[in-house]
């Protein structure tokens, strides 16, 4: 019995090394894909409140359409069924990086919109009334304002992508679940790894929730 | 100094303001009284463009603002405008307020703007509030901030939308003292109230719309006096 967890431990801490070079490559890839995603969500959302209907359906499709089908489809997708039809390749991470981004940034529209929303008629007015063109008043009014009450939501959606990454296993890239996999396929400990593996998601995204939760706490405070 | 001609205004089928006309003088002070949903908010809006006019022609010193051609947001620097609800930067403070559009919008230097922000939080009675976010503000403090705001930027005009209508009744005597000052020294100034008394002291002129038209127009006296409209008379039975 004692021996058996001995084992147990002894499996685990061997895996450690290729386990931690797997979670680097998780954080990695979702960290790049949320910057972008932010970049992407801030554009589509000022699209999404714009009155220019063009701008308005094309931020409506875009987040339907990828809000609209599976995340592994999108891999796929990026990675194989895209090339196979055009000159177009990408490497695994990047593939990996775009469709994290593109699908983290179609929930962030939502975000932006409903934060950019929230905030009272009466500070655009102020400021255009002040003269500040549109642009000046969102950058210097009330997007200060919209990003704080949406941080709580940000770190939600960080959580979700660092999820969606193990999807990326698919395509072979060496993130946390690859990185797993790759072990216990050699050694068979399938159970130890996996629960291993398990555990390392679970720290960061609890630790991730909790700061959430003190984030939206703080924010009722003021 | 503003002259308004055959102003109309439609939020779809609902026709709002139906044919004004007003000229305001530099320097003249002009109350605009009248029941409530009457378009009184509708016509001061439209004088700096935030609801865009859907008919006529307004002139600010002979620039016509409803004109596409010309530049709304330098046109806007010129006219003051101050809300019922204030409509604070929360995210600034009170001095933030107040210099944030003087520093970006005339590149004043930030020590200048600070100096310019002090004197005008001087003038309405809260310097030791600079350092202050707009949420530790009573009612009252809070308009006289945004009188401040709007002034940092030296107006030719100022626009109020019944300033003191969301005070406590205790507020409302500092913020009307602000305005008088700022009439005594000459401001243009167009104002929305529900003030009677305070209109009677202080306006050039006092307007009286109703269903979206100007139905009376004259000195206070006259107006509130010797009114010469049935309608008019009945407003004033109610508010006065
Ligand atoms: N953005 C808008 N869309 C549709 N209708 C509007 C809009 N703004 C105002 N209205 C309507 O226009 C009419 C005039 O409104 P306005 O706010 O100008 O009246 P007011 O005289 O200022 O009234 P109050 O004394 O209550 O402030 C009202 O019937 C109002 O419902
Ligand atoms: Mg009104």
């Amino acid at each position: 019995m004692l021996e058996a967890i001995t084992d147990t431990f002894e499996v685990m801490r061997d895996a450690m090394p290729v386990l931690m070079k797997g979670l680097q490559m998780t954080v990695l890839i979702t960290i790049i894909s949320l910057l972008i995603a932010l970049v992407i969500g801030l554009v589509f959302g000022l699209f999404s409140i714009s009155k220019n209907k063009v701008l308005r359906a094309i931020s409506t499709v875009y987040v339907n359409i990828i809000r609209g089908t599976p995340i592994l489809v999108q891999i796929l997708y990026i990675y194989i069924g895209i090339p196979a039809v055009t000159d177009l390749r990408f490497s695994a991470f990047a593939a990996g990086v775009i469709v994290i981004s593109i699908n983290a940034g179609a929930y962030l529209v939502e975000i932006f919109r409903a934060g950019i929303n929230s905030i009272d008629k009466g500070q655009m007015e102020a400021g255009r009334t002040l003269g500040f063109s549109y642009g000046e008043t969102m950058r210097i009014i009330i997007l200060p304002q919209a990003i704080k009450r949406m941080l709580p939501a940000f770190v939600n959606q960080f959580i979700v992508s660092i999820k969606d990454t193990s999807l990326l296993s698919v395509i072979g890239i060496g993130e946390l679940l690859m990185s797993g996999q790759s072990i216990y396929s050699a050694n068979f400990k399938a159970f130890e790894i996996l629960t291993l593996v398990g555990i390392l998601y679970f720290i960061i995204i609890y630790t991730l929730t909790l700061f959430s939760r003190w984030l939206e706490r703080r924010m009722d405070v003021s | 100094m503003i002259k308004i001609e055959n102003l109309k205004k439609s939020f779809g089928k609902l026709e709002v303001l139906k044919d004004i006309n007003v000229k305001v003088e530099p320097q003249e002070v002009v109350c605009v009284i009248g029941p409530s949903g009457s378009g009184k908010s509708t016509f001061l809006r439209c004088i700096n463009r935030l609801e865009e006019p859907t008919g006529g022609a307004i002139f600010i010193e002979d620039t016509n603002i409803t004109d596409p051609k010309n530049n709304i947001n330098k046109m806007r620097q010129k006219l003051g405008m101050v809300f019922q609800q204030f409509n604070l930067f929360p995210h600034m403070t009170v001095l933030n307020n107040i210099t944030a559009a003087p520093k970006r919008l005339k590149g004043i230097s930030e020590e200048d703007a600070n100096k310019i922000g002090m004197q005008l939080l001087e003038k309405v009675g809260l310097e030791d509030k600079a350092k202050v976010y707009p949420d530790n503000l009573s009612g009252g403090q809070k308009q006289r901030a945004a009188i401040a705001r709007a002034l940092a930027m030296e107006p030719n005009i100022m626009l109020f939308d019944e300033p003191t209508s969301a005070l406590d009744p205790e507020m409302v005597g500092d913020v009307l003292e602000v305005m008088k000052d700022l009439a005594k020294e000459g401001m243009t100034m167009v104002i929305v109230t529900h003030e009677m008394g305070f209109a009677r002291e202080v306006a050039d002129r006092v307007i009286f719309m109703d269903g979206g038209y100007i139905v009376e127009e004259g000195d206070p006296e006259q107006i509130f006096d010797n009114p010469q409209h049935e309608r008019t008379k009945a407003f004033l039975s109610k508010v006065l």
